[in-house]
């Protein structure tokens, strides 16, 4: 079996406890909240540090709240609670059915939303033992000066691979970071960079604390879609979300949102649609928008040329399925 | 979800009391309850920890190793290099090509190199990292084209012929004038991709020497008696001074059909030490460790007559082998000679060649050797059905073979269910009305297929019994069966207790079975080729008759009746002619021990050598004493915007003879139909196959992604889950083979080979796409359809 290297877990029971945690073992700490993604990738020596602190007994991280105008989802509300929430079923479908579609029962159980958030980028040529990467050569994720995804490529392209992320974009979710300078928030859209080997722009300093999401009016629709070879399991090979903003029985606005391509999420608006009708010619125009303006890399393991077709019909079927019509064409593919 | 399905004039009442009972398996509930006790859960006191240093490269020589600064580090008490164990073993004894640790040259990315027993796992990793190796880096060979394009850079010094490691032509009938005279010829070119087994269990092996100098090994293993005999070949001991112990084992479908280098390692470091020595794979080694499916790259011409009977088949294979030979030369042999039945063949020959390349070494996975020409013939009889307007099943009916027969490559056919199986597929999943009726987009295929039930010859020359087995009776009215059997998940252990049980008249439950213990248990030689119901089966009959025969003389005496007139069935002794007189099953073994002294016999089993295999070179591999018949239907819907497959459901009907135990028939043939599912559509052990850039130029300097596994977690290495599983529909016929116990030929195999064609026939049907390399993906189906509407294919 893989070998897990030793650490100190802190369990702090305060908000103030655990930012000083970080800021004091920073930048050789990482928060454990499920840890179904930082141990594994801790056995495999792409991350190596030896302080965890807990987010398991910080009240503020825990709990769902449904206010007039907001959802706030604490970070350390597990997957399989987020997937089952009433209000969040209700009020956020879209989220609940990603956090559904996340790795499988046992993972749900144990990952959380935050985790989630920060899960780390994957790529076929970093998630591997160490024998792997010592015989590839290494890369710039790991102890390397070279890129294998992108020849000559100087920035880590290693791919977000975090289900919840699209939808909650599309939601305009907002995150809030606790560090020992106190709170900040930013918009979940704004939270990722263009470099996979620390994509996500959250100090090591700092804590996620919790999600808030505007609840949509009734004029918005959300659909998340995610392929993976295996129904449970898998990570996304391909993984949108669009959002309809409807008035008037045309379309007012929007967005699509896709994840697994690089480091960073692709958002692409929908302004120039604007006035279109709710039917099968706007699922055709969205599959090209992204077609045309997203990329999967050949980063994750699978056939990039078939994974940017695939997310192209899942563009579409997350369209049908917000418009109402069937998710197939009725008649084959031209 | 599962459902049984059963032919329509299936037998109400049985003939026996425990033989094809829906019993389970006495030992499921410890595996269930987590009590079953694996190699990893037995710990030794003072035990020491192994780990393994594996190559970074692919091809290169060493050099030198340095171990000092590993030696030197605290927890550290042994270190093992190649020099140490020079013998050179293979599974096949006409082809020793390995070495427990490479001593010259490493042959794939994750040979082992050297090995280091600490006092923890985490001291003997970090002691490899402290173990220098030098390398002269060669030039990797990942592909066939490769290694047969460079015989001067050769993989194996020694080898005669370049990087081709064996090679068989064989030739029966005029393959050449029946192809002239054919009213059709259909010609494919097929590949078939390299999948492995996935055994829940990585390996893993304890070794230990006591104060008398016996080595005993416990080891993960499905063919304990190789092990044995290859441990003392090269540790250099005699085999009485070694004890082979095989525990409850986590699966093995082919995986664990040989020695490995950790078996070595953990032995070898057990007897520097005098310590307890363990070794435990970690996932990505039991990838690299391999011997699973061949890649074979096929080319076939087949010749009907034009109401569709099988004139000529010629086929071509090209084996991916990987480093070591394994069982190699018998998959080569494998990939012809099993074909040969359920049809007739009006003539036949093949021209197969293994190649090395610098990849983990494959050998037999489930199906071994088979599963791949069975691919193309099948994939061939359904384009000849097309276009000769004929419906698969019926033509297939119109080739059949027969029973108590001979192919034409000179085996011996004996009981033979084939037809009934495709009556069974047919009936079952409504195949006249659904066949090439569906709308777009859903089809139905179906397959045939034949497998064999053990080899008749052992893989090392000997007239010895292949198996044995020692039954003793106690006065506790228990029946004790000793044998060398290798129970790796599939009942083997059941199977001897129900064969006693039925014999001696007593429930499942009073049988002990003590298995794969050396020094305790009568040699078998493992789970491998189908072979252990068959024969440890007959070797267990043979020992139970041999005491329910000596008990009922003691019976009789006392009743003053006939041995005839006593029978033994549900714990008692019975006089057959008066219900009324019956003595407990216990007091029947008292007295027989009282008659005879302690009870206890031996049975064993031979294989026949007359008449059932050809006189020609090879015309012994691939005899079996008898053959299972399968057939499958399998239905499929196709999406048409994705590209993508979702098989609905699969119906197979498998010949095992008699099921002595109908349910875990069942469980083979779930198990099986699930396995080749799982690799027709996702699975896939795939190597990079190269090391250039996208310049065309080589990389100068240090190592690259030639030879490195594309897949090496359960992750990325993706078996079905139960959301992707099809409805699996089990169905079992019954054709008694008088050489099977009871009529039972083989169940473990079989009903994996035709699951494969049977997918890819059904997607014809569905959308009117060829798949004829696997693996089935998404992105195949889309060319195929958007060649369709170009006026492609």
């Amino acid at each position: 079996m893989l070998r897990l290297s030793p650490f100190t877990l802190h369990q702090p029971k305060t908000l103030d406890e655990a930012t000083q945690l970080l800021a004091q073992h920073a930048p050789d700490v990482r928060v454990i909240s499920g840890g179904t993604d930082l141990l594994p990738n801790m056995k495999l020596a792409q991350t190596k540090v030896t302080h965890l602190v807990s987010a398991k007994f910080l009240e503020e991280l825990h709990g769902i709240e449904r206010t007039e105008t907001h959802v706030r989802i604490g970070a350390a509300t597990g997957l399989k609670t987020l997937a089952e929430d009433p209000d969040v079923l209700e009020l956020l479908p879209a989220l609940a059915y990603a956090a559904s579609r996340i790795a499988s029962p046992q993972i749900r159980n144990m990952g959380t939303l935050g985790g989630n958030i920060s899960l780390d980028t994957r790529c076929r040529y970093i998630n591997q033992s160490e024998l792997w990467r010592e015989a590839l050569g290494g890369c710039l994720k790991s102890h390397g000066t070279e890129c294998h995804v992108v020849p000559g490529g100087q920035g880590c392209v290693a791919a977000l691979s975090a289900d919840t992320v699209p939808s909650l974009i599309a939601y305009g979710a907002v995150v809030e970071l606790a560090s020992d300078k106190g709170l900040r928030r930013a918009p979940v859209s704004e939270l990722f960079q263009q470099d996979g080997t620390w994509h996500v722009r959250i100090a090591r300093e700092e804590l996620l604390v919790a999600v808030e999401i505007p609840i949509p009016s009734p004029q918005t629709r959300v659909a998340y879609r995610k392929w993976a070879v295996r129904q449970s399991i898998d990570f996304p090979l391909v993984s949108v979300a669009v959002r309809l903003d409807v008035a008037d029985g045309v379309l007012a606005g929007g967005s699509v949102v896709v994840g697994a391509l690089g480091p960073r999420p692709r958002v692409l608006t929908l302004e120039r649609l604007v006035g279109s009708t709710l039917d099968e010619k706007l699922a055709q125009a969205l599959g090209q928008m992204v077609y045309d303006r997203a990329r999967p890399l050949p980063n994750i393991p699978y056939d990039a040329e078939y994974r940017r077709e695939r997310m192209v019909v899942e563009v579409r079927r997350a369209v049908r399925s917000l418009v109402g019509l069937p998710e197939r064409p009725l008649t084959p593919q031209a | 979800m599962t459902a049984a399905i059963k032919p329509e004039n299936a037998s109400q009442g049985r003939p026996y009391a425990v033989v094809g009972a829906r019993h389970g398996k006495p030992d499921s509930l410890d595996a269930l309850a987590g009590l079953a006790k694996y190699t990893d859960d037995i710990a030794l006191p003072r035990m020491l920890h192994a780990k393994i240093l594996r190559s970074p490269h692919a091809h290169a020589r060493i050099l030198s190793i340095d171990t000092s600064a590993a030696e030197a580090l605290e927890g550290v008490y042994a270190v093992v290099v190649g020099e140490e164990m020079p013998t050179r073993y293979g599974v096949i004894p006409w082809t020793p090509d390995e070495q427990a640790l490479a001593a010259d040259k490493v042959r794939y990315v994750g040979d082992a190199v050297a090995a280091v027993a600490a006092i923890s796992e985490d001291v003997a990793l970090a002691a490899c990292k402290r173990i220098v190796v030098a390398y002269e880096v060669l030039e990797p060979l990942t592909t066939p084209e490769a290694a047969l394009a460079n015989p001067q850079n050769k993989i194996h010094e020694s080898n005669k012929h370049g990087n081709i490691t064996k090679q068989v032509q064989l030739a029966f009938g005029d393959v050449d004038g029946q192809l002239a005279a054919a009213d059709l010829v259909i010609e494919g070119h097929y590949e078939f991709h390299g999948s492995t087994h996935g055994a829940l269990e990585p390996h893993c092996s304890l070794a230990h020497v006591d104060g008398r100098g016996l080595l005993t090994v416990w080891s993960a293993t499905q063919v304990p008696h190789y092990l044995h005999r290859e441990l003392a070949k090269v540790l250099e001991i005699p085999t009485h001074k070694i004890r082979v112990i095989q525990p409850a084992v986590g699966g093995g479908f082919g995986g664990k059909s040989e020695p490995f280098d950790l078996e070595f390692v953990a032995a070898k470091l057990a007897m520097k030490t005098g310590r307890p020595v363990k070794c435990l794979y970690t996932r990505e080694e039991v990838f690299l460790a391999h011997r699973g499916r061949h890649p074979f790259d096929m080319h076939y011409r087949t010749g009907f007559t034009k109401d569709g009977k099988i004139l000529a088949v010629d086929g071509k294979s090209v084996l991916d082998g990987g480093a070591y030979s394994s069982f190699g030369l018998v998959t080569t042999y494998y990939s012809g000679q099993l074909l040969g039945s359920p049809y007739v063949f009006g003539s036949y020959r093949f021209d197969s060649t293994r190649v090395y390349t610098n990849k983990p070494a494959c050998g037999p996975k489930r199906g071994h050797g088979s599963v791949q020409p069975r691919f193309a013939i099948e994939v061939q009889l359904d384009k000849a059905a097309r276009a000769l307007k004929i419906d698969p099943i019926e033509l297939r009916r119109r080739n059949f073979i027969g029973e108590n027969t001979k192919t034409i490559n000179e085996f011996h056919i004996g009981s033979n269910g084939f037809l009934e199986c495709l009556a069974l597929v047919e009936t079952a999943s409504d195949w006249k009305a659904k066949h090439a009726k569906l709308p777009r987009g859903r089809g139905l295929g179906v397959a045939g297929s034949t497998y064999i039930s053990g080899t008749n010859y052992c893989i090392y020359p000997t007239d010895l019994p292949q198996s044995g087995v020692q039954i003793c009776l106690d006065r506790s009215g228990r029946v004790r069966v000793f044998a060398g059997t290798s129970d790796i998940g599939q009942g083997s252990s059941t199977m001897l207790a129900v064969v006693a049980a039925e014999e001696l008249g007593v429930h499942l439950d009073d049988v002990r079975v003590v298995a794969a213990d050396s020094d305790l248990c009568p040699v078998d030689l493992g789970s491998y080729s189908s072979r252990v119901t068959l024969m440890a089966g007959n070797a267990c009959l043979n020992a139970a008759r041999d005491l329910a025969g000596k008990v009922r003389q003691a019976v009789a005496k006392k009743w003053g009746c006939e041995k005839r007139d006593v029978i033994l069935a549900d714990r008692r002794a019975q006089r057959l002619d008066d219900p009324g007189v019956w003595l407990d099953i216990t007091e029947a073994f008292i007295l027989a021990e009282i008659e005879f002294g302690t009870m206890g016999s031996t049975g064993s089993y031979q294989t026949p050598r007359e008449d059932v295999h050809g006189e020609y070179r090879g015309g012994t591999i691939g005899a079996s004493p008898a053959y299972s018949f399968t057939a499958h239907i399998a239905e499929v819907s196709v999406d048409e915007e994705t590209g993508e497959v979702r098989v609905e459901n699969i119906w197979c009907a498998h010949d095992c003879g008699r099921a002595l135990s109908p349910v875990l028939v069942e469980g083979q043939i779930e198990g099986s139909v699930y396995m080749g599912f799982g690799e027709t559509i996702m699975e896939h052990h795939h190597v990079m196959p190269s090391g250039l850039k996208t310049d065309g130029q080589r990389r100068d300097t240090g190592p690259g992604k030639e030879g490195l596994l594309a897949h090496s977690s359960l992750l990325d290495y993706r078996m079905p889950t139960t959301l992707d599983t099809p409805d699996l529909h089990a169905g079992i016929v019954e054709k008694p083979d008088p050489r099977g116990p009871f009529g039972a030929k083989e169940a473990g195999e079989g009903p994996l080979h035709s699951v494969v064609p049977a997918i890819c026939n059904a997607i014809f049907d569905a959308c009117g796409v060829r798949v004829d390399a696997l693996p089935v993906t998404p992105a195949k189906i889309l060319a195929g359809l958007r060649a369709q509407r170009t006026g492609g294919v």
